[in-house]
Parts: C-alpha cells; structure tokens; sequence
C-alpha cells in the first residue's frame, strides 16, 4: 500500500470503495459463486466508467490516470478489489489495455482498446503454460509463420476471464523467439475450456490452439523480440497483483482481530491469550511489511527503476509466502467457524491463494532473484551505486 | 522556524555531494571476524575523526538543533546524507551516541545540559552508552534497582547495569536509576548523564559465546553525580525511558539521527548479506541447488523487505497515523530476520560451517553467527517484548497481568540477586 496518496487518489479509491462496497455486498459475491463468468457485465461496465480498464492506458489512446501515474492509481484500485474479494478480471484487462496502448497497431487501438476500456469487450493475457511447461518465464506455445499469417499451436492457462474474454494477448515462439499476438477468442481452431476455480467469482480456462491462423498484423509489439515487452507486462501484473494480496491480507487480518476481542472463551476475550496476541504481533508485521514491500514494487515498476524487476520479484516472494501464511493463521484464530462456508474469511484465503499461484510461484521468483545476484558476481563495484 | 528558513533538500544535497567528495575517504570492505582490542580502540578513533570530518562540514546532527552545534534540518536532510554518503566511509561507532543517547539528552534535559554535552558529541570527541538494562532486570527496565540518593547538590549512585555495549571505551553513559523506592515502579524513577572516567565507576567485560567481549556490566560504587547532570525531572524518569525504548527500537531500522549510508544493508543487525551467500554458494559449488537457491532468494527477499518495513512504519509513526510504539513491528522483524539469515548461512555452508580451514574464516563464520543467532532477538528488548508491545500498544489487546502496579517499588518481588 502506497505511503503518500495525493487528494485525487484518495478520491479515485474511495469512488472505488463505495461503489464495491454498493454493488458487491458478500450476498452478492456469494451468488456469483455459480455463475459462469464470475461477474456482471454490467457492474463491470459501470467499473470502467471508474477507470479500472485504463489506467495504463496512455492518454493519446484515450486513457489516462487521475495522477500521472497510472500504475500507482491501479494498484489503490487493486488493493480494493482485495479488501473486498471483488470480482471482475482487473489484472487481465488492465495489462493488455496497457499492452495495446504500448505497442498495438493502430487496428488494435481503434477496434479492440475502445471496447476494453468502456468495459464493454473483455481481454486476457494468455502467457502462463499448464504443466510441466508451467514455471515462470516458460513459453512453449509454437508460432509458425505461412505467407502473410502466422499460425498458432500450442496450450494456454490457466488464463484469467478465458472463457469470458473476446480477445488473448498470446505469448509465442516465433522461429524460437518470443512474439506476443492479439488472438480473437472466436478465431478457428482455437478452442476454451473452462477450469475450476479456488476463487469464488475470478474464472479461469486453459485456451488450445490447434493450427490457429492470425495475420502477421496481430502481432503487438517486436515480432521475435517481445522478451523485455513481456517482462514489462509480468512486472505490471505483479505490481497489480501485490496490491490485491495486500489488500486480502488486511481485510482478513482485520475480521480476525475483531473476533478476537468478541470471541469469549474461559470467561476471557480471546485477545487476552498471550499466545493468541503474540500470534497477532507476527501477523500484523507480516501485514505491514506486506504494504511496504507492495507500496515499493509499484514505484519501482511505475519509474521504471533499474531494480524493477528485483524488487517485483522480492514482493512476490515475499507476500507469496505470508499472504497464505496470514490467511491460514487468520482461519486458526477463528476456530472451526473459520473452515465454514458461511464465515466470509475463505473468501480472502481462496483470493490470496490463488493470486499467490499465479505470476511466479514464491519459490520461482527466489530462483529469478539468485539469478540476479548472480549476475552481481565478481562485480565488485556493484557494491557501491 | 519557517519552512522558508530551511536549506532546500536540493541545496543540502549538492552541499553534502561536494564536501563529501573533497573531504570524506572512500568506504572500506567490511571485514568479518573479531578484532583484537588495539583494532577496535584505532576503530573508535577511526571514529571520532570522521565524525569530526562531518562536523566541520556542517554535515552533523542533521536533527539536532543549531544552538547546540547541529544543523537544525529535518529526516529528509538526513536521509540525503545518508544517500550521498554511499561509498564514502561514516562514523560507524557513533550510532548509540546519537540514538538514544544524544536524542534523549536533546528531547529532556536543561539548556546548560545540552550547551555542555551535545557539542562534544558532534565532534566527535565524547562518545555515550546506555546504562539501562540491570542484571536482575532483562527486558523489564523500568525495574531498574540503580539507586541515585540525593546529597545536597549532589546525587550519590550505586548498582550495576549491564549490557552497555562499549562502556569500556565510551566516555558518558544515560543512566537509568531508583530515586524513590516508596512509590510504585515508573514513578520513582530518574535519569542522569554520568561521566565514565570518574572514581566509582569499574567497568567489566563480558565475553560471549562468539569471543567478543564488547558487552560490559557496569559497577557503580557511591558515585557523585551534580545535579545539573541530571536529564529528567525527579522521580519522572520514565517519561524519558518510553522515548529512550522508542530511540532504542528505532536504532535497528535505521534512526535519524545519525549517519549511515542508505545501502538497505541489513546492519547493524549481523547477518551475512545474500550477495555474499551466493558467492560463498558458488564457492562451494552448490549454486545450483535448488533448495540452496530458495535460500538464497529467502536471504535476498527478507533483507530487503526489512529496510522498506522500517521505512513505512516510521513514516507512519511522523503522520501520527499510528502509535509510535510500532517502531516494535521493525524490531520484531529485524530480529526474525536475522536468526532466518542465520539458519540460511549455517544450511548453505553445510558441514564447512562447523569445521572450516583457517583461509576460509567467512565460511566459518557462518558457523559462528549461527551460534549467536538469537542475539538479535534478545538485544535492545526480546521479540517476546517487541510481541507484547504491539498486541497491547499497537493492536489495544489486554494487558498482561503483571505483580508490580500500585504498590510501592519497594514491595515489588523480585529475582533473587545474581551474578
């Protein structure tokens, strides 16, 4: 969580807040636990009218950010999509609206960005790779190129809103090299199945391609060399995804503490325990370095800083292993309510859980850092700036 | 003051940029291992000079009021020189002198007081330590059993205290002690500045399980102290002990009042930093194990997280958006963190940890960190403190009972004595 919000962002937030807090009630959220998509079109429509599709969107495109920072302000949105499980593909959309905004054709920006910004059209970033070609950074999905086309094969997922989404941004090899294409979901041969979720409302699908033809015009960004442009995206997820585990985190640490001073057990309030207040002290700075080390990758990524990408990496790790660790304590104060369908915690468990899954596990983005050091290695003058 | 009258943070940075640049000398490698004692003296003197560097290019006591020979400037300004200073050498041994010491001494004693004892700090020339914990006490300083007796102008002081880093090179202790026995434990208490060099004072060294012998337990032995020596206000000492704990906890994240370069090391906290555990890893051919490698990362990610944790909850603190005893939150932190490092260090070192080669001393102290990895969640209050704290201070839990409220100090059952 950002330390130093201006008036403007306060405001953007708080517009966010009231209206999730309007139209997401847990009832409501509840509800959406059987619906196919996870969400209203129509609460997300009137969401985008708040800004939560174009805040990286470059204001020539038709976006814009309430404080130059565009990135910062949806990471405040994020943080209450958190506080509240709300549902909606915040991540998927913003990102590919940011990646058409970056590097899209002028097609793509007059056909497809307008649509994702009015939140009328749902897009998805179709980068992860199921199993055993699953771990971060890993792309095995074949772009072969015939005459002016470029054909796609290879599987997707899990990708989020996939069977919701009118378009993918598919990450592929093309003659071995990494190239991101603008897929329409209802191009031939490629075909959706629809997954189980551990959230409550955010759906996911795996997306095959069998011999899927697209134009060389669907390709966004470097043909061959969309590695750094893919690096950006991942960094804008993480920051973005960061912000919503941060926001999870605080909200189930606070319905644990509330209980915890409402709950009598022995003739005493459970906060009176003093191993149940020292399990709270750990929480609450596992809590609070959570928002500090969120709040720091999201000024790293939005300035561009030289350790962006350390630092994204560092969050992930970081709020990776504690956000499920917070969550699991969280549930153990509670007792057996905390394990019940009917108390609202597992809500914030199933969103901390999955976000946790997705991105870069804990573990490989500690591997992604030992790679940086490594790099430091027998570069002394690393030491000193 | 106005805002007007205060040196732009840009002016200050270009102004500590260039004296820096002609003045102060390049940073040197850290070294691992323990010093003899001749090293260490040449280190404080090392010291004093650096500081008296930063002095003379009225670079020092960024917080400290003019009056007294600071600069009158704000934590932005410090947090610039603690920027430009990178890769410059700084007054590593000054750090207590400052915090709680010279902040204690700036925030609650008399004009004259200051005009006597805060200058010299600033040059560099009188170094402090605190006279806080006692032997019967542990975390419960309050229950300080130092006993200050007043003789005329005078105060007569006699106990011991124990935990004073340095004290056998310091010249001025803070000194917590007793001054009424009869009213219940926080309100009987006082503070003074005592001067180390004077009869009554034998300083002891303890040696610790990894050979330093920094630590020292205090005797005082009907030791005179004026009363122009004395910080608090009678029998009000502990009014100043919530902002010395607070100084206190606050060291480990960084305080600002004083220097030290903005590298987001996890000192002074000791633990190996992830960059030396990857060269150690690689050394021994285990970089590409990938339960070494998740170490690592774990080594590299908690570091680095601590710096920013400290970073928020201090500014949070400023905003007033959060008790100030928070500053718990980083201490409990920086002390997790620490034994984690430790564990990490002692595992990727594997059995060369325990039984190394004389030329591979950093390996070994791996080993010997590990040893004292509980230091750091004992040291400046225990994390079992740090805990209480922020579930009572920060969270408004209940408090824990305790055997020594509303009755007279004198009543309170305590320790049998020992060492």
């Amino acid at each position: 969580m950002l330390l130093d919000i201006t008036s403007d962002q306060d405001f953007l937030q708080e517009t966010t807040r009231k209206y999730i807090e309007a139209e997401c009630a847990v009832a409501t959220i509840r509800a959406l636990r059987h619906d196919s998509a996870g969400f209203d079109p129509e609460y997300w429509r009137r969401g985008a009218e708040l800004g939560w599709t174009s805040l990286l969107v470059a204001e020539a495109d038709g976006g814009g950010s309430v404080s130059g920072s565009g990135l910062l302000d949806l990471t405040l949105i994020a943080h209450e999509f958190g506080r509240h499980a709300a549902p909606g593909p915040l991540l998927s959309c913003g990102v590919v609206a940011g990646a058409l905004s970056r590097w899209g054709t002028a097609e793509h920006k007059e056909s497809v960005l307008p649509g994702l910004m009015a939140g009328t059209t749902v897009a998805s970033w179709a980068h992860a790779e199921p199993p055993p070609h699953h771990r971060l950074g890993e792309v095995r999905l074949e772009a072969a190129r015939r005459g002016g086309d470029v054909v796609l094969n290879g599987t997707k997922g899990p990708v989020e809103a996939g069977a919701q989404a009118a378009y993918l941004l598919v990450s592929g090899l093309l003659e071995g090299r990494l190239t991101q294409f603008l897929v329409p979901a209802t191009a031939a041969g490629l075909s959706i199945h629809p997954l189980q979720s551990l959230d409550l409302t955010r759906r996911f699908a795996r997306v095959t391609f069998d011999d899927v033809v697209v134009p060389a015009s669907a390709a966004v960004g470097t043909p061959g060399g969309a590695a750094p442009q893919i690096e950006e995206l991942l960094r804008l997820g993480l920051a973005i995804q960061l912000a919503e585990t941060a926001g999870a985190m605080d909200a189930a640490f606070t319905m644990a503490l509330e209980w915890a001073f409402s709950r009598y057990t022995f003739g005493r309030p459970l906060a009176s325990y003093q191993e149940l207040k020292h399990r709270f002290a750990d929480m609450k700075t596992w809590l609070e370095a959570s928002h500090a080390i969120a709040g720091r990758v999201a000024l790293a990524v939005q300035d561009g800083d030289d350790d962006a990408g350390e630092l994204a990496s560092i969050g992930k790790s970081y709020i990776g292993s504690y956000g499920p660790e917070l969550a699991q304590d969280c549930v153990q104060m509670h007792g057996g309510i905390g394990v019940t369908f009917d108390h609202d915690l597992h809500l914030f468990l199933r969103r901390i859980t999955v976000n946790r899954a997705l991105l870069g596990t804990p573990t490989e983005h500690r591997d992604r850092l030992v790679g940086v050091l490594e790099s430091h290695l027998g570069d002394p003058g690393e030491a000193i700036r | 003051m106005s805002t007007a009258d205060i040196e732009s943070l840009d002016a200050f940075r270009q102004r500590a940029r260039s004296y820096l640049r002609d003045t102060m000398p390049p940073a040197r490698p850290a070294r691992s291992g323990a010093m003899s004692d001749e090293e260490e003296l040449a280190e404080i003197e090392h010291s004093r000079m650096l500081q008296r560097l930063l002095f003379d290019g009225g670079l020092a006591g960024i917080l400290f009021p003019k009056e007294y020979g600071g600069q009158g400037l704000t934590e932005a300004h410090q947090r610039v020189l603690n920027e430009e200073i990178v890769g410059y050498d700084h007054p590593s041994r000054m750090g207590v002198t400052f915090a709680p010491c010279g902040a204690i001494v700036n925030e609650f004693a008399s004009h004259e007081l200051k005009l006597r004892h805060i200058p010299p700090m600033l040059r560099g020339e009188h170094i402090w330590m605190q006279l806080l914990s006692e032997p019967g006490g542990g975390s419960d300083v309050a229950g300080a059993q130092t006993t200050a007796t007043r003789d005329g102008d005078e105060w007569v002081l006699n106990g011991s205290k124990i935990w004073s880093s340095g004290a056998w090179y310091a010249d001025y202790g803070l000194c917590l002690t007793r001054t009424n026995w009869d009213v219940e434990k926080h309100r009987g208490l006082s503070v003074f500045a005592v001067d180390l060099h004077q009869r009554g004072i034998e300083i002891h060294r303890i040696e610790m399980l990894n050979g330093a012998r920094d630590f020292c337990q205090v005797f005082l032995t009907d030791v005179r102290i004026p009363d122009t020596e004395r910080v608090s206000a009678v029998d009000d000492g502990w009014t100043v002990g919530i902002r010395w704990l607070f100084h206190e906890r606050s060291l480990a994240a960084g305080s600002p009042y004083f220097t030290r370069p903005a590298t987001g090391d996890l000192a002074p906290q000791r633990g190996t930093s992830a960059e030396d555990l990857v060269r150690i890893a690689s050394e021994l051919g285990v970089l590409g194990d990938p339960r070494v490698r998740d170490l690592l990362g774990e080594a590299h990610t908690l570091a680095h997280v601590g710096p920013e944790l400290a970073k928020r909850i201090f500014h949070l603190i400023a905003q007033k958006s959060i008790s100030d005893q928070a500053a718990a939150v980083s201490r409990l932190y920086t002390g997790w963190a620490r034994a984690r490092n430790n564990t990490i260090g002692l595992e990727i070192a594997g059995p060369e940890a325990v039984a190394w080669s004389a030329d591979d001393d950093d390996i070994g102290q791996l080993g010997i960190d590990y040893l004292t990895r509980q230091a750091g969640s004992i040291g400046g209050g225990t994390v079992e403190m740090a805990r209480n704290v922020i579930s009572e201070r920060v969270l408004g839990m209940p408090r824990e009972r305790s055997g020594d409220r509303d009755i007279p100090f004198r009543d309170v059952p305590r320790s049998a004595p020992s060492r």
